[in-house]
């Protein structure tokens, strides 16, 4: 006598349908670590005044009266909005070169005189701030391009891919430093030097996602409806090419502080004394070398300004990486 | 296929034009008496500034000044650098076998350190080795070159005292090579020192590259790595793998004999763009190194506003990216069987 075992009922599976983000963070435990770094430095931008009190100018700018060490909720709401450049100019404690160690006042230590904590928590609103403005530019301009390129095709898209072939000529980083040798620098220069440079790559990516899309059935459907060729291109193509510039997006957020540090880093960024992680580590170029007989006497200029701009960037390329890896047919 | 390598050597200077193009439209957003200096040798020539954009058509259209711009440069004047006090292309002439001598100690185990550690990642693909090596790329991703460097020059130079931190030669054997007792035949400090027998100045010449070549490596490697691992990872899904194992050939030999040498054909791709990002990393390894590089001198030219210096370095890079694009093109058809160009 055979015995049959009767399985339980199991209900049919529901097919997957979470989206890319939540596909991402399913048991990947890089993406999360990526996801809760970025929220960190987004938090301390947004607590900069509270982590790093305003001071001297910043805190007349602010009006804050003799009393109040942060600002109150109205000046608050004001400064995010619209932060006052004094306050994104690193307090001096002192004019002394000679670092100081990591004491009450100046919990991370000082270089030249400017508190470094100062520096790097203010750093990270300069650091959103600017790959923020970057990638938005980018990423409508070269978006614009792309699709524009990819749904006419013929001589509009030869010309619009040869000029992003001439951009890809020149290794990106030498573009910019010719582009602020010619603008002089600055933020608002490091800014459209980025932008000018780094638009060729969602332009391409769009492109080619846009070839291959304008040709499926509910492109041609929407033609058939009678749709209008640039509603079709904004409302059916654009939304579905976007995906794979996504992940471009997250990876330059990451890319963008280090460019911007090496040109601090080379005297071309920043004005001197501006709250910038890239300012902070050109500072430190100086005081490699310890006094005779304490080689690591200056540990601290070096380490928390380097630290703070890899991490940011660790950041986003681990949640670029994630998403990349997710958004690949192939792993599919 | 003759035809193909034809067209495309024809090409090359077509991309030049454009690139060069770019470089004169890229001038106009500074006003002329600003350009005016690139005229000139001394101080005491400013003082005739209307006079010179007068005679250079500084102020005509974007396509007159590229016209004498193209004139000039093609009979190798490409104007004098204030940073260096000599003409662009003198200056680019003595300061390129240093970052050549750098980019070669970079290349050499960057790509072979970077295919190995890619092979290996998609061979073991999502076990533990897979991990250690995208967390090594995702690092390298993530710190900057002049940190890094810093880093290494606070623990290796200011702290051990190890390895020199500026200059590619001590000055014992800087004298060597200036009253020529080591022949300078190449240019390249490590191999003149080779052929004139002097394993001491090749050692010196060696100990200042070990630094800034790692730097280099460290933040070139992660692209060799994720491109030969995504390539490496579809050769093994083809057919033909599947085939052979089918057939029963030891594992070892379907990835080094099938796998790893169809999926290293991309990986001219990645050499090619490997040589663009050195370039790049040139400028920031040189300029914190203190090595005499072209691109140390571009740094010190853009912090200066010298204008014909960094315009200089960028034609020399354009140029460079250009012949090694075209070079790894016309490599493939030799490589890649299946590659045949009409």
């Amino acid at each position: 006598m055979s015995v049959v075992t009767s399985r339980p009922f199991q209900p049919i599976k529901k097919p997957a349908s979470r989206s890319v983000l939540a596909r991402t963070f399913r048991r990947n435990l890089p993406a999360r670590i990526g996801a809760a770094l970025i929220c960190l430095y987004l938090l301390v931008a947004l607590l900069a005044p509270v982590l790093a009190p305003p001071q001297g100018n910043c805190r007349r700018a602010l009006n804050l009266a003799e009393t109040q060490r942060i600002p109150g909720p109205t000046a608050y709401l004001r400064e995010l909005v619209a932060p006052p450049i004094e306050c994104l100019q690193m307090p001096r404690q002192g004019f002394a070169a000679q670092p100081k160690p990591p004491a009450g006042g100046t919990p991370l230590g000082s270089v030249n005189g400017y508190d470094i904590r100062y520096g790097l928590v203010w750093g990270a609103r300069t650091a959103f701030f600017l790959g923020i403005t970057v990638v938005a530019i980018t990423v409508t301009v070269g978006g614009l391009i792309g699709l524009a390129a990819g749904f006419s095709g013929g001589w509009l898209d030869n010309v619009l891919m040869r000029l992003t072939d001439v951009t890809f000529a020149f290794p990106g980083l030498i573009l910019v430093l010719v582009l602020v040798a010619a603008l002089g620098p600055g933020l608002q220069n490091i800014i459209i030097a980025l932008s000018l440079v780094s638009w060729a790559g969602p332009a391409r990516v769009l492109r080619s996602e846009v070839l291959r899309l304008r040709e499926l059935d509910f492109v041609a459907a929407a033609r058939g409806l009678g749709s209008e060729p640039v509603r079709i291109a904004l409302r059916h193509v654009l939304p579905n090419a976007l995906g794979p510039v996504f992940s471009i997006v997250v990876l330059e957020m990451g890319s963008l502080p280090i460019v911007a540090g090496a040109l601090s880093f080379l005297g071309l960024g920043t004005p001197l004394g501006f709250a910038d992680w890239g300012q902070l580590i050109a500072l430190a170029q100086k005081w490699i070398q310890g006094p005779p007989g304490e080689p690591f006497a200056y540990w601290y200029v070096t380490l928390f300004p380097g630290l703070c701009i890899a991490l940011y960037s660790l950041g986003w390329n681990l949640l670029g990486d994630a998403l990349g890896e997710q958004l690949d047919p192939r792993n599919r | 296929m003759l035809n193909f390598i034809i067209r495309r050597l024809l090409a090359l200077p077509l991309i030049m034009l454009a690139v060069t193009f770019l470089i004169v439209l890229v001038m106009q957003l500074i006003p002329p008496e600003q350009r005016a200096v690139a005229f000139t040798t001394n101080l005491q020539q400013l003082g005739r500034v209307q006079e010179i954009i007068k005679t250079n058509h500084l102020g005509g259209s974007v396509f007159e000044q590229y016209w004498l711009w193209l004139g000039q440069a093609l009979g190798g004047n490409l104007g004098f650098s204030r940073t260096s006090g000599q003409p662009v292309l003198a200056t680019l002439l003595a300061r390129f076998p240093a970052t050549l001598e750098l980019s070669l100690f970079t290349l050499v185990p960057l790509v072979w350190v970077g295919v190995w550690l890619g092979a290996q990642a998609a061979v073991h693909r999502n076990r533990a080795p897979d991990a250690v090596i995208r967390v090594i790329a995702v690092l390298g991703y993530s710190i900057p070159s002049f940190v890094l460097g810093i880093w290494l020059l606070v623990i290796f130079y200011g702290a051990l005292d190890w390895l020199p931190g500026t200059g590619n030669i001590s000055n014992d054997s800087a004298i060597l090579l200036m009253t020529g007792s080591v022949r300078r035949v190449t240019g390249l400090v490590t191999i003149d020192a080779l052929l004139g027998g002097r394993l001491d100045v090749f050692w010196d010449g060696l100990k200042h590259l070990i630094l800034p070549a790692f730097t280099l490596l460290v933040v070139g490697i992660p692209a060799l790595i994720k491109g030969t691992r995504a390539s490496m990872i579809e050769a093994l899904h083809s057919d033909y793998i599947r085939t052979v194992r089918a057939k029963g050939i030891a594992e070892k030999v379907v990835i080094r004999k099938h796998a790893r040498r169809n999926a290293l054909l991309p990986v001219a791709t990645l050499i090619s763009l490997s040589v663009s990002g050195l370039l790049q990393g040139a400028v920031l390894a040189e300029t914190l190194y203190g090595y005499p590089g072209v691109g140390a001198w571009a740094a010190q030219a853009a912090a200066a506003g010298d204008l014909p210096g960094v315009l200089g370095f960028a034609l020399l890079a354009a140029t460079i990216v250009a012949v090694v694009n075209l070079l790894t093109d016309l490599a493939y058809t030799v490589i890649d069987p299946r590659v045949r160009y009409a």
